[in-house]
């Protein structure tokens, strides 16, 4: 893992309440140089929070948060940081051009305008109300104004939502180049096939808490069944019989089965049925590891 | 942990941020017809009817409508220029989304400021020029002077009370609570109707109202105040200013 990049802005047993609802309960988390970590959650499980404390937009009741060693919100932390909200509330009577046009002068060293329209997808925009455009363009919009200062630190608090899915892999190149180029960034979103895509790491947090951290494939690791899928004349009540077989449902033809291993299984299945054909193996995906991360905290916290 | 330069904090100027704050603000509200319409017509439109058209020559009720309207329409301006777009922001989460970016302090107010001085002064040169060919006024160069200028700097006490309401109520509410206050307020303050032609009762309870007080100000540029010292009409909007800057800026700190 390479935790040997510079972490460039830390939550450190950061909690938050409004009311007597907690929102965050003592959570940590690091955001290297050069890596996407991607906040997974439910609703309401503190993901904007998370984010509202690092823009210095919340203060934190207890704990410390840090960006490039300075108090988030400051002048020098602002400046090295770029953001995406859930909602920005843009002035609907502005041209994109004159949004960016003001965004870009907070910066010392902004990125171009055409390099601004390049990475967002603006091509075309430029002189448009934003009022008038898309929700999907508005958003486009939106990430073009949270990295035209250059930031060292992007926070995108579930950047994708309401994109086409064109307009969502455009995203995720953009993204994918800031982080090349050293930035970090924090990305909080619904879909985990975005976070599988993107992320170097996964925080997931479940009531405020941390409830697991890792790269993707050590997330997956949690859960570490099996889904088999295939054709074939077997009874799901005699395949369920065998040992290491968690699971076996039919469905029309085919037979779902979950496993502790896969070999020993389809080996078993290709011995019983000659016939069997359309084989599928898959390893659990972020999803499976999610329900079951968060089932198990779930069971401890009860 | 890094830090970050401070030399970048130093160098860039943000002299430009502010100047292009106060256009966008500005260009925001001038594509917004629900604002420009009644801010910037209702003044002129009024003046045209009872100035001129009803007024059958009469120079000195030219003059005061002068004032009077003037006074009315930069009221409108400040007050519905910062109420509604405050109560707008602050609903959307647009004033939240600018405390995230780098946005040089009091870049958002100050251009709301400059906004509705702007539109003051659009407002007090419009009128000028219906007064000075229509309606026969005949004023000094300094008289002129000094009528923008009332008008112009007129805006700051209303400017604090829009802040405030903005900060009060949501965006849809807003608009109705200003008109609430501000119809009401200009007839009251005498800048309709001369207070002369109305029940004693109200002259009595004007100077209650921070806009009889501009209005006084304006009226005695041209001479047809009602005799109040310039000082008390002065700290009167100067208290009204502090006060409502400072109940607006506690309740949008707060509102986090």
């Amino acid at each position: 893992m390479a935790t040997t990049t510079p972490v460039l802005a830390r939550l450190h047993g950061a909690s938050r309440r409004y009311g007597k609802t907690v929102a965050l309960d003592g959570f940590d988390l690091s955001l290297h140089a050069g890596q996407v970590t991607s906040l997974l959650g439910a609703n309401g499980a503190g993901k904007s929070t998370a984010v509202g404390l690092l823009l210095g937009l919340l203060a934190a009741d207890a704990g410390t948060v840090e960006v490039f060693g300075q108090a988030p919100g400051s002048m020098a932390a602002r400046l090295g940081t770029g953001a995406m909200l859930q909602s920005a509330g843009l002035p609907e009577r502005l041209k994109v051009r004159e949004l960016l046009t003001l965004v870009r002068s907070y910066s010392p060293q902004p990125r171009s305008l055409a390099d601004c329209v390049a990475l967002a997808g603006l091509d075309g925009l430029l002189d448009r109300r934003y009022g008038r455009l898309s929700g999907g363009q508005q958003r486009r919009v939106q990430f073009a104004l949270a990295i035209c200062g250059r930031p060292r630190l992007l926070c995108l608090d579930e950047p994708t939502t309401g994109l086409d899915i064109e307009a969502r892999q455009g995203l995720w190149q953009a993204i994918r180049e800031l982080v090349a180029d050293g930035s970090a960034v924090l990305l909080t979103t619904h879909y985990l096939e975005e976070a599988e895509a993107l992320s170097d790491r996964v925080a997931m947090i479940d009531r405020g808490r941390l409830v697991a951290e890792g790269s993707v494939a050590q997330i997956r690791a949690h859960v570490s069944q099996r889904r088999i899928r295939c054709v074939t004349g077997l009874a799901a009540g005699n395949v369920l019989q065998w040992p290491g077989v968690r699971d076996a449902v039919r469905e029309g033809d085919a037979l779902r089965i979950v496993a502790d291993t896969a070999e020993a299984v389809v080996r078993r299945l290709l011995d019983a049925d000659p016939q069997l054909h359309e084989l599928e193996v898959q390893r659990a995906g972020l999803a499976d590891a999610f329900l079951q991360i968060t089932r198990n905290s779930e069971q401890e916290a009860a | 942990m890094e830090t970050i330069a401070q030399f970048q904090v130093q160098a860039h100027s943000p002299w430009r941020s502010y100047l292009l704050e106060a256009k966008c603000e500005f260009l925001r509200m001038l594509r917004e017809p629900a604002f420009c319409a009644p801010v910037i017509a209702f003044p002129a439109l009024f003046y045209l009817l009872f100035g001129v058209l009803l007024n059958r020559g009469n120079p000195a009720a030219a003059e005061y409508m002068l004032a009077s309207y003037g006074v009315f329409g930069v009221i409108g301006a400040a007050m519905f220029g910062f109420g509604v777009t405050i109560a707008m922001d602050r609903e959307r989460g647009f004033l939240r989304y600018k405390r995230a970016l780098p946005t040089p302090p009091g870049a958002p107010l100050l251009a709301k400021m400059v906004m509705a001085m702007l539109f003051a002064a659009i407002i007090s040169l419009l009128l000028a020029t219906l007064a000075a060919t229509l309606g026969g006024v005949s004023l000094a160069p300094r008289q002129w002077a000094l009528l923008f200028l009332v008008n112009v700097l007129g805006t700051l006490p209303f400017a604090a009370i829009g802040l405030y309401v903005g900060s009060l109520v949501s965006g849809s509410a807003a608009p109705a609570l200003l008109n609430l206050l501000y119809l009401p307020m200009a007839f009251l303050s005498g800048l309709w109707l001369p207070l002369s032609m109305l029940p004693d009762v109200l002259s009595r309870l004007a100077p209650a109202w921070p806009a009889w007080h501009l209005g006084q100000l304006a009226l005695k540029v041209v001479g047809h105040d009602a005799g109040g010292a310039t000082w008390l009409h002065l700290l009167v909007l100067a208290v009204v200013t502090v006060v409502f800057f400072v109940l607006a800026r506690r309740r949008l700190s707060a509102a986090e």
